[in-house]
This record gives structure tokens, sequence and C-alpha cells, in this order.
């Protein structure tokens, strides 16, 4: 476990030590705040809650959480620094982890500072702050599980701009698995199954179970499952390909 | 100590380790000599546990480097080829995060990293960020997360690659002070830090061990080994035929119209008889000595299998 936070300790400072942590921030709580105001349309609603940020967090880790990810393993594979830590008396799993929870870590501080949003809809009214408290794990959540997918991809991948559009379009898959757009493509051919399979796979479906303030054992089982089978893959993937 | 076993390493069809055996002990300094592409940072990682071996046992005080990795590296330092470093860390941080991994905190931490920084004159920079260190000091602070623990165990993959002068010649007295009870592995393709740090030097090419000795021995391969110099203004045709009609010449090599190279036959001295001759012919010697050999032709000969050796 020490190995772990000494790994989680590097890795947040160096978050902290390029404008990188600051842009992401910074453009995560713009966008934030544009398409709860704006195309979420919070106050024409009328209601006090945040269902109109809710609504639009999948779409925006979609994007944000993979460009966290991409530089994970690519950015250490491409400047040697990989043959460094994985010399120091380290197991693969204290590195990935390591790695792992500073990024979830530093994603869940970027979703804190979204607080003003919930401190306006409480001046502004009496919203169920339960459901609101349920939504916000929910988004983490989603976000390692997001996360973890990219960590895989970016070990993958020397480049950090393949490792970005990679786990984009996987995240997307995960996202959507759950809609008609895809539903459709297997209903009337493939069995019942596995159409229940692919939207039980979807990020959405469990994340909505969240935000409606259920938190059901079955979704965060759902997503911390996910978040450790990446993470295992990761670990594999790591084994092979690390002296590429 | 290290023992290796029947190491082999296949990257697909390539085959850039092949069945190599040695055995290291305690105060040695083992130089890896080989052209690029011999095999040098390939056995180098299969030995820090970086890579793992396609065949072959490497035991490193005991620990089976393949089976138990962490036990191995806690005793051991490494420094990777091209001294990777994360460039948006200062020098001291970098330091930091591997003094504790290595186990150190507080106020040892910060003692450990003064003492190295103070060994390898890193201190004016500790502040800076990697980034903008030149590629000496870059080496400096590999060098420096290397020895932090004191290992028992030291594998230097070109330690003095890029540096000047000045900076090769303090390396290679750091590496001499640290070698008295530990290994140490150094590769390596300038010859002359054989001769100047090395107890041991070993030659890879294709994969293969094709010398394992002491850096004298590898000299006394040369053809110039025990050859006489000799440099003098009276270097005259008849003078040669004498010297050349030794019994133990092979050759008499005009190196200019001032100096002449006297070869023996392998294993000989003939340093005497050539002192006799031309004293007997009263040549004025402005100069004379004895080669110890020539690295670089014992290097070419042997990596280039006898076919351009000069």
């Amino acid at each position: 476990m020490k190995g772990v936070s000494i790994i989680l300790n590097r890795e947040l400072s160096a978050y902290f030590s390029t404008p990188v942590a600051y842009i992401f921030i910074v453009i995560f709580l713009m966008l934030s705040g544009v398409f709860t105001f704006y195309l979420g349309q919070m106050f024409e609603r009328g209601q006090a809650d945040l269902s109109a940020f809710f609504n639009f967090v999948p779409w925006l880790y979609l994007v944000l959480v993979p460009s966290v990810a991409m530089r994970l393993w690519s950015e250490e594979r491409r400047s040697g620094t990989i043959e460094l830590i994985m010399t120091l008396p380290l197991t693969t799993w204290q590195l990935v982890l390591g790695k792992f929870l500073a990024a979830w870590l530093f994603i869940g501080l970027a979703l804190v500072l979204t607080f003003p949003l919930w401190l306006s809809v409480n001046y502004l009214g009496s919203p169920d702050n339960g459901v609101i408290f349920g939504a916000y794990i929910g988004a983490w959540l989603m976000a390692g599980g997001f996360l973890a997918l990219g960590s895989c991809v970016s070990a993958l991948s020397k480049n950090q701009i393949v490792a970005f559009i990679l786990s984009l379009v996987l995240c997307f898959v995960l996202v959507v698995s759950g809609f008609p757009i895809v539903q459709d493509v297997f209903s009337g051919w493939a069995p019942l199954w596995v159409i229940d399979a692919l939207s039980s796979m979807s990020f959405l479906t469990h994340f909505n179970a969240i935000s409606r303030g259920v938190i059901d054992l079955r979704d965060v089982v759902y997503f911390l499952a996910m978040i450790g089978t990446w993470l295992y893959a990761t670990v594999i993937v790591i084994d092979i390909k690390k002296a590429d | 100590m290290i023992k290796v076993e029947g190491l082999s390493k296949h990257f697909g069809q390539f085959c850039a380790v092949n069945d190599i055996s040695f055995s290291v002990q305690p105060g040695e300094v083992l130089g890896f000599l080989g052209p690029n592409g011999a095999g040098k940072s390939t056995t180098m990682k299969m030995l820090t546990g970086f890579l793992t071996p396609s065949s072959g046992v490497i035991s490193l005080a005991g620990h089976n480097v393949i089976a138990q990795p962490v036990a191995a590296q806690k005793i051991l330092g490494y420094l990777p080829e091209g001294a990777p470093a994360y460039s948006d860390m200062t020098a001291r941080a970098s330091l930091e995060f591997v003094g504790k991994v290595r186990g150190f905190v507080g106020q040892e931490l910060k003692q450990k990293i003064a003492e190295v920084a103070e060994q390898v004159a890193l201190e004016s920079v500790l502040d800076k960020r990697v980034e903008t260190l030149s590629k000496g000091y870059r080496r400096r602070l590999g060098l420096a997360q290397a020895i932090i623990h004191d290992p028992k165990v030291l594998i230097l993959d070109e330690p003095t690659d890029g540096l000047d002068p000045n900076q090769k010649h303090q390396v290679r007295k750091l590496i001499k002070n640290l070698a008295e009870d530990k290994i140490v592995i150094v590769s390596t393709h300038i010859l002359e830090e054989v001769t100047a740090v090395c107890t041991r030097a070993m030659i890879l090419s294709s994969g293969k061990i094709l010398f394992d000795g002491t850096p004298e021995q590898l000299a006394a391969k040369s053809d110039y080994h025990n050859a006489v110099n000799v440099r003098s203004e009276d270097l005259n045709p008849e003078l040669l035929m004498q010297l050349e009609a030794l019994e133990l010449v092979t050759e008499v090599e005009r190196v200019s119209d001032t100096q002449i190279m006297i070869k023996p036959v392998a294993g000989a001295s003939v340093l005497a008889d050539v002192n006799k001759i031309l004293h007997a012919n009263a040549v004025a010697i402005d100069a004379l000595h004895v080669e110890a050999g020539r690295l670089d032709d014992v290097f070419r000969t042997l990596t280039l299998g006898g076919e351009q050796s000069l």
C-alpha cells in the first residue's frame, strides 16, 4: 500500500506541476456550466435539482476522461521512464493502481469543484440533496470506469493521440450500448440474452439508476467490476508491451 | 553475486541474446562491450527484471530475478540507457521519489539526497526542472537515483555516453570508488573505458559472449601486444632489416619516417633484443615504449569474425 501511495503522490504532483491540471479543471467547469444553464435550461425547467447537469456528465466525461487517461502509460513508454519505475522494487499492480487512483482523485476534485451548482439549486429551492449526492457518487464511479479503460488503452500505445481516440471510441460504445441505435442492430436476429447483456453493459443504464438517487449495490458493483477488469487488463498489457 | 545460466531472449524471430552464462563476484567491475545491437542492453534489462527472458535463470544475491523481481530490485541500482527521468519534476523531487520508494523518509531521506548529490556533483541543479538540465547533469541524476540506497549490485547502461571528457573522468572515478564491495556492471562501446574502470571485460556480439577476461588479457590478444614502438631520426633500411631478422619478430611496421613498430610473435617479448640492435647501431632514440595492445583492433577482430581485421 505504501508503494501505491508514493506513486499516487508523484502522479498527483505531476498533474499540478504542469498547466494540464488547471486547463482540465477550467474546461470541465466551463463546459459543465454551459451544458447546465444553456443546453440543460436549468432555470427554465423551474425545478430545484441538478439533473440538467448530470444528464450531460456522461458526454462530458466521454471526451475529458480519455484526455486524462491518455498520458497515463503512453507518456512513460515514450520517454523511457517506464524502465525507471519498473525496475524499482514495486509490482506492476502497485504502479497501475497508484497511477489510476491519482487520476481518479484528480477527476474527483474537478467534480467536487462544481459545488457552486449545488449551492445555486439550494439557494433557489430545496432540492433532494440525497439524490444529488447519489448522482455525484455515480458520476465519479462512471469516471473511474472510463479511466480504467483509458489506462489500458494508454498502455497499448506509445502515441497519446492514438490512445485518446481509441479510448474515446471504446467509451462511446460502452455508453451507447443500451441505446436503440445499438440495440436495433442486434434485435431481430440475436438472442434475447445478448441484447440484455449489451444493455446491462451500458454505462448510461447504470449511471442513470444511481443518479436517480437509488444507490443500488448492483450498479456500484458494475462500476467497480468494470474498473477492476480494465485495471487487470492494464497490468497484463504492460507486462507484454513494456519493452516495445 | 550474480549467476546467469542459459539466458536467451527472442523478439519474434530475432534472437537478441543467445544462451549466455556467466557469474560475477562482489568487487568485480564487469564491462559489457560490443557493437550496437549486440545484446548488451537486452541482457541488462533482463538482469534488472525489466524484461522477462525467453529462457534461462538469473540469480541475484540468491534471489531469482524472474520469480521474485521485487526482492532482487531492492538490492539493485540501475541506470537505464539514456538516463530517463520525469521531465516535469525537479532533480530534488526525482530523488525524493526514488528515495521514498527505496524506503527512506524524513530526515534520513534528506540526508541521503544530500549525500548522493554531493557524490555525483549535482548540488547546483537540485532545484531545477529535469527538462532544463544538460545531458551531463541528467546522466548524473540517473546515477544518483541508482546509487541512493547504496545497492549491492549496480547496473549502468552506457553511463558516460554523451558526457564531455571531464564528466567522463568524474563518472569513472565515481564508479571506481563505489566498486569495492559491490558488483558493478557497465555497458559501453568506448574501449578506453574498459581499461579505465573495469576489472573484467566481456565482449558480446549477436547475443553471444565472444570474450570474457581481464582487460589485460583482452589487450594481449592484439597483434600489437608487447610491440616495441621506437621513435628516432636515424631509422635506415639496414637497421630495419636487422630488426626484421630477429627470431621473435614477425613484422617491422613503418609508422612514419621517424617511427617504427616492431611486432613480436604472440606472447613473446622482444624489447631486450631490439635494444641490443639499437645500441649496436648507435641509434639516437627519441622515444621507446612497449605497447600494451590495441583494444580497438581486438574488438574489430572479434566482433567482425576476423573478416576485416587490420
